[in-house]
């Protein structure tokens, strides 16, 4: 009971700071939908993969990095908490760190989760993507579980980083080789072996596969091998998570 | 040694950072109901021992226990215990003063029907009632500081840490603080363990006071007794024509000194013999008395100042600091 109360709390404060900060709203909604643009119209319809049009091929990437990017964003966000000193007074509470990660993991879906919606919603309006009302549930289990691993991973790497300094370090190292390498801007089918290698030790890559399966009907795994490991992604960064939390409560 | 109504008792407690000895063999033993301050310069070990006593920090090595339960192997019970104002700032200034308190009474427990009587009780007795529904951004330094306070106390602390709790703040915030503290105490027979590097503050709030330096106890006492260790104040008097042998054989008089018209010494116990000295001095023209401070104290036992350092900016520099930071 007074754990659930502590996730809650913490939860709330997520929620009504990313009402507060209307930029990150927006900003948060707006730039996949320029991505999408930019590089669907950019590459246009000439190209086509998959026997779909390229802006439709990318559609289950955006949504991807949209997911890659907030989560990974909002995790690394609690360096500010933690030079703010406002941290400290939630590790100092009687609540347990696991509680922690749990409050702070339904904030961080309350930020992902809207965009993944709106993307949905442009995709079907304007690129004309076609899901029923079960597929679209589908997408937002998949979604879920491909945030709360990412979440985890920003909230790890956010309590083990002692300045935001580090952050440019997370962004070219992990950020964007995360995203590049998944699969979501180009086929899988046909790469040299080296890369298909890096593919294969890329979890996004298996999220990326998952809903391009679920919303182009293009899927190269087998659907529980992608589960299997997204699963097991989700569950270990929720505990390098927990562990790190407990680091911050209680300093060796 | 440990009396039954000591509510803090440490033993042999010892942090080192690498090489740096931050908290050397601290022995603490804080009764029950009383106001504990730890006074030293900036960098002697209070934020390290306020940590380890918070469960946030592992000593070295040595013991701790708080109300009962030992730091290391029983923090739950230890964090439920206590309440804490830290160093720095850290009521979350993205929320209203209210909801910060609505955050925290959830975090701690208190039952949903207590709640709103007990944040608006607390917004009542530090005095931002008027405020409670502004961000945090918009409040004063000193309103952050009493939210912070209200926060520590609202879930019934048996024990509350207050690390340096006006540090920076101008005069008046300072004595509201004060005030609040004294108020505290009287009314809930709080136990509180309290930080500062100000030997006034120390002098007007503590009801005995461990002095440290560089980690270590280098006195201990009610700042009544600390001042009578270090003994004398200073009396300087102005004298027409100054009766020096009269004055010499005044018992409690020493290292009497002449200059021109002026004649210093140190007197011991000076409210009893202010009268004969006078009495006996000769025809007065002004009298000056400096009572032995803190300050003193510290000089006595340490062998520098207590406010020689100035390492760290005040509360409010910071405070623009990390504000600036976060944009
Ligand atoms: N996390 C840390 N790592 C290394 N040194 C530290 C750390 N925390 C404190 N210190 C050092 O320990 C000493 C005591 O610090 P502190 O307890 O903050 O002093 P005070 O609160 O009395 O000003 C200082 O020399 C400080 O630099
Ligand atoms: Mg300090």
């Amino acid at each position: 009971m007074g754990e659930l109360e502590a996730i809650y709390a913490i939860w709330l404060r997520e929620f009504k700071v990313y009402l507060r900060e209307r930029e990150r709203v927006i900003s948060s909604l707006i730039s996949p939908l320029l991505w999408l643009f930019a590089f669907g119209t950019g590459l246009g319809s000439s190209v086509s993969f998959s026997g779909v049009n390229y802006q439709q091929f990318i559609f289950p990437g955006i949504i991807t990095m949209s997911i890659l990017f907030t989560s990974i964003f909002y995790g690394t966000y609690i360096i500010w908490d933690k030079r703010l000193d406002f941290l400290k007074a939630v590790l100092v509470a009687p609540i347990s760190r696991s509680s922690m990660v749990a409050g702070k993991v339904l904030g961080g879906l309350t930020d992902v989760m809207p965009q993944v919606l709106i993307i949905l919603i442009a995709g079907i309006l304007l690129l004309g993507i076609k899901l029923s009302m079960l597929s679209i549930l589908y997408v937002f289990g998949i979604s879920l579980l491909i945030a709360i691993g990412l979440i985890c991973l920003g909230l790890t790497l956010g309590a083990n980083m002692s300045s935001p300094e580090g952050f440019s370090l997370v962004m070219t190292f992990l950020l964007w080789p995360l995203f590049l390498f998944s699969g979501a801007l180009y086929p899988v089918d046909n790469l040299p072996p080296w890369l298909a290698w890096v593919t294969h030790m890329d979890p996004v890559a298996y999220g990326v596969d998952m809903l391009q399966g679920a919303i182009i009907g293009v899927q190269h795994n087998p659907v529980y091998l992608d589960l299997a490991v997204l699963i097991l992604f989700a569950i270990a960064m929720a505990i390098t998570a927990t562990i790190s939390f407990g680091r911050m409560q209680q300093t060796k | 040694m440990a009396s039954a109504d000591s509510v803090i008792i440490t033993n042999q407690l010892t942090r080192k950072f690498g090489e740096l000895t931050a908290v050397n063999g601290l022995n603490l033993e804080i009764k029950k109901g009383e106001i504990f301050g730890l006074l030293g310069p900036n960098g002697a070990g209070k934020t390290t021992t306020i940590s380890m006593l918070t469960g946030m920090l592992r000593p070295t090595s040595g013991s701790a226990s708080v109300h009962g339960f030992d730091v290391l192997h029983e923090t739950p019970k230890v964090r439920k215990s206590i309440g804490i104002v830290f160093q720095e700032p850290s009521v979350d200034d993205l929320l209203t003063g209210r909801e910060n308190l609505q955050m925290h009474a959830l975090l701690y427990g208190i039952p949903a029907s207590e709640r709103k009587s007990a944040i608006d009780k607390m917004l009542k007795l530090v005095e931002l009632e008027e405020r409670a529904d502004s961000l945090v951004r918009t409040y004063s330094g000193g309103m952050r500081r009493r939210l912070e306070i209200a926060r520590g106390i609202m879930h019934r602390p048996k024990v509350l840490f207050l690390d340096e709790p006006t540090l920076g703040l101008d005069p008046q915030s300072r004595q509201h603080i004060w005030d609040h503290i004294k108020q505290l105490r009287d009314e809930t027979g709080l136990t509180i363990v309290l930080t500062t590097h100000y030997m006034d503050e120390a002098d007007l709030l503590c009801d005995r006071i461990m002095i440290v330096d560089k980690g270590k106890q280098i006195a201990l006492g009610t700042p009544e007794q600390l001042k009578q260790n270090v003994g004398h104040d200073l009396v300087t008097l102005k004298i027409k024509n100054p009766n020096l042998p009269a004055l010499q054989k005044l018992g409690f008089i020493s290292g009497l000194k002449q200059r021109d018209g002026t004649v210093t010494m140190s007197v011991t116990d000076i409210a009893k013999n202010m009268q004969k000295l006078l009495n006996a001095a000769g025809e007065i023209e002004s009298v000056e008395v400096h009572r032995v401070t803190l300050n003193d104290v510290f000089l006595h036992y340490a062998g520098h100042g207590l406010e020689d350092e100035h390492g760290e900016g005040g509360y409010f520099e910071r405070e623009m600091q990390s504000q600036s930071n976060r944009k």
